[in-house]
């Protein structure tokens, strides 16, 4: 993310108007969308472990607490194209499999430890992967974007998690900080 | 038919097209006010203005509809859940490309003065002797003493920030208090100014936002939304500057919905008479008649009308005797920077979000400075701490990587070159011979793109860049060119332009058509080169200074 995120820094004052969201999402390259395998409830349910598993509840509420299953399906649903979406639903299959043959149960039925031990796991391998940057994301790499934006944006992960003023009012480009202290939220960075 | 009388009529209500219509009200004339899309008002009609992150849908992500609608702002990275309203509907306002064009419109009352960057810098005489000097495209009819005292009148009701320089190439205006440079950029400015000898300069970009309370507007707080509209009305936009001056005259009529056909043009007194308009919505067709016109369209749509108009005395419509009008048109081009982390700060934060950054003042081919390509550039950057979404790789998933991500990132601090475009009479916009949209108006082409001289400036755009960051101690420096496609800054300019005499441009010095005196032309279409600097200052200062003209004139009787 870091290549994108500079760009976005670079882009992010230009004289004209604000970014969209491309520079952070993998998906929403393409405009057509013609096949799509609609999500179930069990889905959510599975998606909500999935991002609690990134996202923890620690002395903060975690991804599960903001709808976190039922953001990503509609984020998949309204702005992944046909192969994006693909490649999202078969690594949902993907790791329920590996949870099947490594603990004989289904992931979400797994204990929170082996959840993250299994998620660590692909997480390193995707990072592998994506320092060799193919074309196709890695599915897992949608899977963790979606849960940070779903949860940083979210009313819980701005005032909990971060700080959010709405309206500031004032401007001191020069405050001291402490390690510790929760960074701002930035509602234009990405989010209208 | 209706037909109603007026005493000016203005096409276009953006940022020229508001500052004529409340120049010419308050001068006492009777005017209509006309936009070919819906009203916005003020506040009211800014729905996405006070949401909060987590009420917009898809949080900045674009849903895939959304981009299939809008194809060519989703090219110009401006396609945004939040702002889209405030955009043209592309599919039924179609254009040709013969060469790619990112061509970005706001179709409603407000125009894009509701969208723009807001970075307000003047024209010098560096930009304005340039094409005399160099023997570049037509000298431009005026020099900067006489927009000067406009640039003054205007910078004082819109409400610049900014601070004073003394620099010739960036001439200083009539500022509000700057927004200032963070603990960063102070820095980085610091070591610049020393290590470029005071020839390259950081300093806070001139910003129509205001520090300061004027009548009727608040002071900025600090949201960084303007984009979706601003509550406090804090920033300059017609909507909630000219608008309501031009409204409290009582001598406004706002007529949104309205496309101009035409502008009528009577062979016989060699004038304008009126528009034709065709009512966007019910389709009917009406004439009203004036005895000025101002053309405030937007630079590419008011060489449109004028191409559609007229066009029995002149087949390529009014104000084409001279061969120029559609041609020369220019944009600023840009994306070519570099970017870097810093160290130092971490102890050092900010609060609230300033909505501008900081400009870097043209330093090349300037002064003694001579380069192989001729004019120069400025940047626009901004430094500021990494959020949530910074690399993550190495810290996984999980507690840990949620403890990390809460806290704020490094420092980064990066900057974009804006770069002048030449004249080129080949880069143009003509009438498509082949295609109408949906009220039988042919369509307009568009054929342009940037030439060596450009391409040889985008090198030092990004060495340059670099090389400051650099000698300033940024680390791990990046320089690079993000690409560009013309009209992507949203700056286009020059489809009619200023010249000396009628053979070698569409309007005189005060902005009036060689080939109709009582029709003016006070938008981007007019300017004679495009300089680096971001334009739309230069519109209203041209737009006040061209009514103040017409309305002395109509008093003589010359018009």
């Amino acid at each position: 993310m870091d290549r994108r995120a500079a760009l976005a820094r670079l882009m992010a004052i230009t004289g004209t108007i604000a970014l969209g969201g491309e520079l952070f999402v993998t998906g929403c390259r393409r405009t057509d969308k013609h096949v799509a395998t609609p999500f179930t409830a069990g889905d959510v349910a599975f998606l909500d472990e999935i991002g609690e598993t990134i996202m923890p509840t620690t002395d903060t509420p975690g991804a599960k607490a903001v709808g976190i299953g039922a953001f990503m399906t509609m984020m998949v649903n309204d702005c992944y194209d046909d192969a994006a979406h693909a490649a999202f639903q078969s690594g949902m299959a993907e790791i329920d499999a590996t949870s099947r043959s490594r603990h004989g149960r289904s992931f979400v039925q797994c204990t929170p430890a082996e959840r993250h031990e299994m998620l660590s796991a692909i997480d390193r391998e995707m990072s592998a992967q994506e320092k060799k940057r193919g074309e196709t994301p890695h599915y897992f790499s949608m899977m963790k974007e979606l849960t940070l934006l779903g949860y940083f944006s979210s009313e819980i992960g701005c005032t909990h998690a971060l700080r959010y003023a709405e309206t500031p009012g004032s401007y001191d480009g020069d405050v001291p900080y402490h390690k510790g202290d929760r960074a701002w939220f930035d509602p234009t960075r990405r989010v209208g | 038919m209706a037909s109603q009388q007026y005493d000016a009529i203005v096409i276009g209500s953006g940022i020229a097209g508001g500052w004529a219509a409340k120049e010419l009200c308050e001068k006492g004339l009777k005017t209509l006010l006309l936009d070919r899309g819906r009203n916005v008002r003020h506040v009211t009609d800014y729905v996405n203005a006070t949401k909060h992150p987590w009420e917009i849908p898809h949080r900045g992500m674009r849903p895939l509809r959304l981009s299939a609608h809008y194809p060519v702002l989703r090219r110009a990275h401006l396609l945004w859940e939040g702002t889209s309203d405030f955009f043209v509907d592309e599919g039924k306002c179609p254009y040709v490309e013969r060469e790619p064009f990112e061509w970005v419109r706001g179709y409603q009352v407000g125009g894009r003065s509701l969208t723009w960057g807001r970075q307000c810098l003047r024209l010098s005489d560096l930009d304005f002797a340039a094409n005399l000097t160099e023997g570049v495209g037509t000298d431009w009819p005026i020099r900067y003493a006489d927009i000067a005292p406009w640039y003054d009148y205007v910078e004082r009701f819109a409400g610049v920030s900014g601070s004073t320089e003394g620099l010739p190439q960036l001439p200083d205006g009539q500022f509000l208090p700057p927004m200032p440079l963070n603990c960063v950029e102070q820095s980085v400015a610091a070591r610049v100014k020393e290590r470029f000898a005071d020839h390259r300069r950081i300093i806070p970009s001139r910003t129509a936002n205001l520090t300061k309370a004027l009548e009727g507007r608040g002071a900025c707080q600090y949201r960084d939304k303007c984009w979706l509209g601003c509550p406090f009305g804090a920033y300059f936009s017609t909507q909630s500057a000219t608008l309501p001056a031009a409204m409290h005259t009582g001598n406004l009529t706002l007529r949104p919905y309205s496309i101009v056909r035409e502008i009528l043009y009577d062979r016989r007194t060699r004038k304008a008479t009126g528009v034709a308009v065709l009512d966007a919505e019910t389709r009917e067709s009406m004439e009203f008649s004036a005895r000025l016109v101002f053309l405030c369209a937007s630079t590419l749509n008011s060489a449109w009308i004028l191409m559609r108009s007229a066009t029995d005395e002149w087949p390529g419509g009014l104000g084409s005797s001279s061969g120029e009008l559609g041609h020369n048109v220019m944009d600023h081009h840009f994306r070519a920077g570099a970017s870097g982390r810093v160290e130092g700060f971490e102890d050092r934060y900010v609060n609230g979000r300033r909505p501008t950054g900081f400009y870097v003042p043209r330093f090349r081919n300037v002064g003694d400075d001579r380069r192989a390509y001729l004019r120069g550039f400025g940047y626009q950057g901004s430094a500021s701490r990494m959020d949530w979404s910074r690399d993550v790789a190495e810290l996984g998933i999980g507690a840990p990587m949620k403890a990390a991500l809460t806290e704020p990132g490094e420092w980064t601090i990066g900057m974009t070159g804006f770069g002048e475009t030449l004249p080129y009479h080949d880069n143009r916009a003509y009438l498509d011979p082949n295609r109408k949209d949906e009220w039988g108006l042919p369509v307009l082409a568009l054929q342009c793109h940037i030439r060596e001289n450009e391409i040889a400036m985008r090198r030092d755009m990004k060495q340059d860049a670099a090389e400051m960051l650099e000698a300033a101690g940024v680390k791990d420096v990046k320089p690079s060119d993000g690409g560009y496609t013309f009209g992507q800054c949203v700056h286009e300019m020059g489809a009619a332009r200023m010249g000396t005499a009628p053979g070698n441009s569409v309007l005189n010095g005060n902005n009036q058509v060689w080939d109709a005196k009582n029709v003016f032309v006070t938008d981007g279409a007019c300017m004679t080169s495009s300089a680096c600097v971001n334009p739309s200052l230069t519109y209203m200062a041209l737009t006040a200074r061209a009514v103040d003209f017409a309305a002395s004139e109509m008093k003589k009787g010359n018009l």
